[in-house]
């Protein structure tokens, strides 16, 4: 049995915001497969009390004092922009036309 | 003055520092070789003479002036192209960053800045970070000066070439499963993965926040460990960034001796998968360090099998996130905005337009193990394999100074060999991997040549979190040991390039 279906792969690319082919469908859901199929042996071990671990370091929260600093310009902050329009980022309609 | 580019980097420091040569010489000689043997080669992705050139004269300028410079001020550098830089173009391997002039450069470059290195140009590397080859890389890939047609090992590809050919005598990496020690390995130079936010991560392109770590390569230990020094230690715009004194990294290389020191080595990390030649240089290096006069022990890390099956969750899930900045609306390509299509579908084109199949299976791949309904059997599983992994570790160096194993399974592959087998290419990274997930601190040193087919071995040297000195003061010792057994550095058995013929 697979691990991973070609509809459930269609899914993860619609949640990723990837537009794929169907080529290129066929082609990672059989590779998706292949690894998920390996990864999964994370199940095999006994870890029930174990706690989970999500970073390297014992980190706490880290405050600063809420000062002015410099920062970019609107200028540089838009200089790799693909589109932009009285200093602000341009972009694609947000809401369908329905709305 | 062409031997300059054979020379080290503290060599190149101190005939800077006393006038012998300046930092103008230095890049010119290093810029020729560029020009010489990068059509070969393929290490960098942008190099600009003028901008060089006028780092250098720079340098050159502050120590007229009487400025007091660090060691390693007006010496050459590689940088990896996933720092940003604001005189240079960034894209991190990618289209979709293609010709991004980010607008401020990352902690490390203007560390690099702070010490005088000057930067010759912007590195190779798989897209993103992700990959064990630099064959992902979306401007093609960079070949191996022992053997152009294999790989000179990834991400950080471009890195490791750069400096196994003499382009350069110091280049950046990071590594976030092994991506500065496999390419060192494969290459015959060194290359060291610090401690978990030893170094910002301020500027440099994330794939996975927790593992990330710039490190440094060089021809030799001493070198290295310069280099990590000049661009580490806490910068309060990366808060993962630790608030502690960097650890003795120089004085370690220099002390190079392991006498009674007690040395474990990995008892998975051999056996089936691993190339016998592979093996053989291992043993060979184990035996040295005994005769040195350190203690060996084997060590079990019953969990280490685990990690690369729970890296393989952890990185991707991080990543599927870090990537959702690329959505076409503030920075790099747009495609498809052609007026009739919404934001939403501009960045679905975008993105797969944007990214290679690399990126594109890990981004699919962490939305699967962070999605609802898989999150607790995969996510939440790698996790807790993490905390078994650092249990492990805590176990051995309760006995142990440093763990050792082969830095990778394999010498260099040849290219195209695993470019569309993602599980194969994922076994590079077998030994690498379990430092990544606890922040360990790990060298790779070159250990010889592998009898089937000539190409560099390495040994890999594990400290605790903020062990770096241990892992430099043993790598070091290796290293003499091994150059007197030898008669000088293993890149010296490297073939001629072309461009030397």
């Amino acid at each position: 049995m697979s691990a991973i279906t070609r509809d459930e792969v269609a899914h993860l690319a619609r949640l990723s915001r990837l537009a794929l082919g169907d080529d290129e469908l066929d082609h990672l859901a059989a590779q998706l497969d292949q690894i998920i199929s390996a990864v999964a042996r994370v199940q095999e071990v006994a870890a029930e009390d174990i706690p989970p671990t999500s970073h390297a370091l014992p980190l706490t929260n880290v405050y600063r004092s809420d000062e002015n600093r410099p920062s970019l310009t609107p200028e540089q902050a838009l200089s790799g922009a693909p589109a932009a329009e009285d200093q602000r980022f341009r972009v694609p309609r947000i809401l369908g036309e329905e709305a | 003055m062409s031997d300059l580019i054979h020379r080290s980097a503290a060599e190149l420091g101190a005939l800077i520092a006393s006038g012998e040569t300046s930092a103008v010489e230095v890049a010119r000689a290093h810029l020729e070789r560029i020009a010489a043997v990068d059509g070969e080669i393929h290490a960098f992705l942008h190099v600009d003479d003028e901008t060089v050139l006028a780092q250098a004269r720079a340098v050159d300028e502050r120590r007229a002036a009487g400025e007091e410079l660090g060691p390693l001020a007006g010496v050459p550098i590689a940088h990896k192209d996933v720092f940003t830089t604001a005189d240079m173009p960034t894209t991190a391997g990618s289209r979709i960053l293609e010709g991004w002039r980010p607008p401020y450069d990352a902690t490390v470059t203007a560390r690099l800045r702070r010490a005088g290195l000057v930067i010759l140009g912007k590195t190779n590397m798989d897209e993103f970070a992700m990959g064990s080859s630099t064959e992902n890389s979306a401007y093609g890939p960079t070949r191996n000066p022992w053997d152009r047609t294999r790989i000179p090992g990834g991400s950080s590809g471009g890195s490791s070439a750069a400096v196994a050919a003499y382009q350069a005598p110091l280049s950046t990496g990071t590594d976030t499963g092994g991506s500065i020690r496999q390419p060192a390995a494969v290459t015959g130079i060194v290359g060291m993965k610090p401690t978990y936010g030893g170094a910002s991560r301020y500027g440099m392109i994330a794939f996975a926040s927790s593992l990330d770590t710039p490190g440094p390569f060089a021809r030799n230990v001493l070198d290295a460990a310069l280099l990590q020094e000049a661009f580490s230690g806490h910068d309060p715009m990366d808060s993962t960034s630790i608030d502690q004194p960097v650890p003795p990294v120089v004085e370690a290389a220099r002390r190079a001796d392991v006498a009674g020191m007690t040395v474990g080595v990995v008892k998975e990390f051999g056996g089936e998968g691993y190339q016998p030649g592979v093996l053989a240089r291992f043993n060979e290096a184990v035996e040295l360090l005994e005769s040195l006069g350190a203690k060996v022990v084997e060590v079990s890390c019953p969990n280490f099998s685990y990690a690369l099956p729970a890296y393989y969750l952890i990185a991707p899930s991080e990543c599927s996130s870090n990537l959702a900045r690329f959505d076409a609306m503030r920075y790099g390509l747009r495609v498809g905005d052609d007026g009739t299509r919404s934001a939403e579908e501009v960045m679905a084109l975008t993105r797969a337009e944007g990214f290679g199949d690399e990126v594109k299976r890990r981004i699919m791949l962490g939305t699967y193990a962070l999605s609802s309904g898989y999150y607790d059997a995969y996510y939440g599983k790698a996790q807790q394999v993490r905390t078994l992994i650092a249990r492990d570790f805590e176990a051995a160096f309760e006995r142990v100074d440093v763990l050792v194993s082969p830095t990778t399974p394999t010498t260099a592959f040849p290219i195209g060999e695993r470019a569309d087998d993602p599980m194969a290419m994922y076994l590079a990274d077998l030994c690498t991997i379990p430092s990544n997930l606890t922040g360990n601190a790990a060298i790779s040193v070159p250990c010889g040549l592998a009898d089937e087919d000539g190409l560099p071995v390495g040994l890999q040297i594990m400290a605790p979190v903020l062990g770096d000195d241990r892992a430099y003061r043993v790598g070091a010792a290796v290293e003499k040991a091994l150059e007197d057994r030898w008669g000088g550095p293993l890149l010296a058995k490297a073939p001629k390039l072309e461009a030397d013929r």
